[in-house]
């Protein structure tokens, strides 16, 4: 295992997290933030691939990238007004906000380095896709339900939502 | 060596991006799309603990499945009742939204 490799790629990819993570919530126009997102959607997905976790990936990039931003896309362009430049983006809740973000990402740093984590040993051998979908309809099947009736759920709820009455 | 906590700090920095991002916009579509940056934290979260504490049941991968399931149901819903308010008050910012308020 090329371990220099991996760490290069590592920080790549955390940088093009952070950054577009950034632009996300800085941008003054939503549909470029919009389009930001999808860059930081794939490179969680590409975080998914280095810890060896392709399913979640191929997920990741099906359910995120395909489904979630076409919704946003279509919410975007059915609600005018949001698009136009001058309209004023930001509350006045600026200062305050980067604050408390900095606070709670300092302390959230200092517990993670003074954690003393039981890291196993083990290695995973054998495809991962087989093991999650075994476990999904063995160990976990009454939560896979109970997802796919909160799915109809959801499904239902926001066409009787928003359809013109 | 990438260890555990890389991933974990890098999914603390992505969760206050995506907190200071629901904290400051105003618009409820930009709103949800900083809390689509925090489940992508928590996946993070998921997936890192799965390959590092326990590698052989892969019930961090399982889970992080039902997480990303939900919030395709919470966008949904989220996105149906922002048109919804749009449709209403002509107006998408949050803080122009107060009609629950006394």
């Amino acid at each position: 295992m090329e371990s220099g490799t991996q760490i290069a790629i590592f920080y790549i990819l955390a940088a093009m997290i952070v950054g577009s993570g950034v632009m996300v919530v800085t941008l003054r126009n939503v549909f470029h933030s919009l389009l930001f997102l999808v860059l930081c959607f794939f490179s969680v997905a590409g975080i998914y691939v280095l810890l060896h976790a392709e399913f979640v990936a191929a997920v990741q990039v099906l359910i995120y990238v395909g489904a979630v931003t076409v919704l946003l896309i279509f919410a975007i362009m059915m609600t005018a007004k949001i698009y136009s430049p001058s309209l004023k983006q930001f509350n006045e809740q600026v200062i305050p906000g980067l604050i408390i973000v900095s606070t709670i990402l300092a302390v959230t740093l200092w517990v993670l380095s003074r954690t003393a984590w039981n890291v196993s040993k083990d290695v995973f051998v054998g495809q991962s896709t087989s093991a999650i979908g075994k476990s999904l309809l063995t160990t976990y099947v009454l939560p896979f339900e109970v997802v796919s009736v909160v799915l109809i759920a959801a499904l239902i709820g926001a066409i009787v939502i928003a359809r013109r009455d | 060596m990438l260890t555990l906590v890389h991933y974990l700090s890098l999914a603390a920095i992505l969760f206050c991006i995506g907190i200071y991002g629901a904290i400051t916009r105003r618009n409820a579509i930009g709103v949800l799309m900083a809390i689509e940056l925090m489940f992508n934290a928590a996946n993070i979260n998921f997936i890192a603990f799965s390959k590092f504490i326990t590698p052989t049941l892969l019930t961090g991968q399982v889970f992080a499945i039902f997480v990303i399931a939900i919030a395709a149901a919470e966008a949904t819903v989220g996105l149906a009742i922002v048109i919804l308010i749009y449709r209403h008050h002509k107006e998408i910012n949050v803080d122009k939204i107060n009609v629950m308020k006394w």
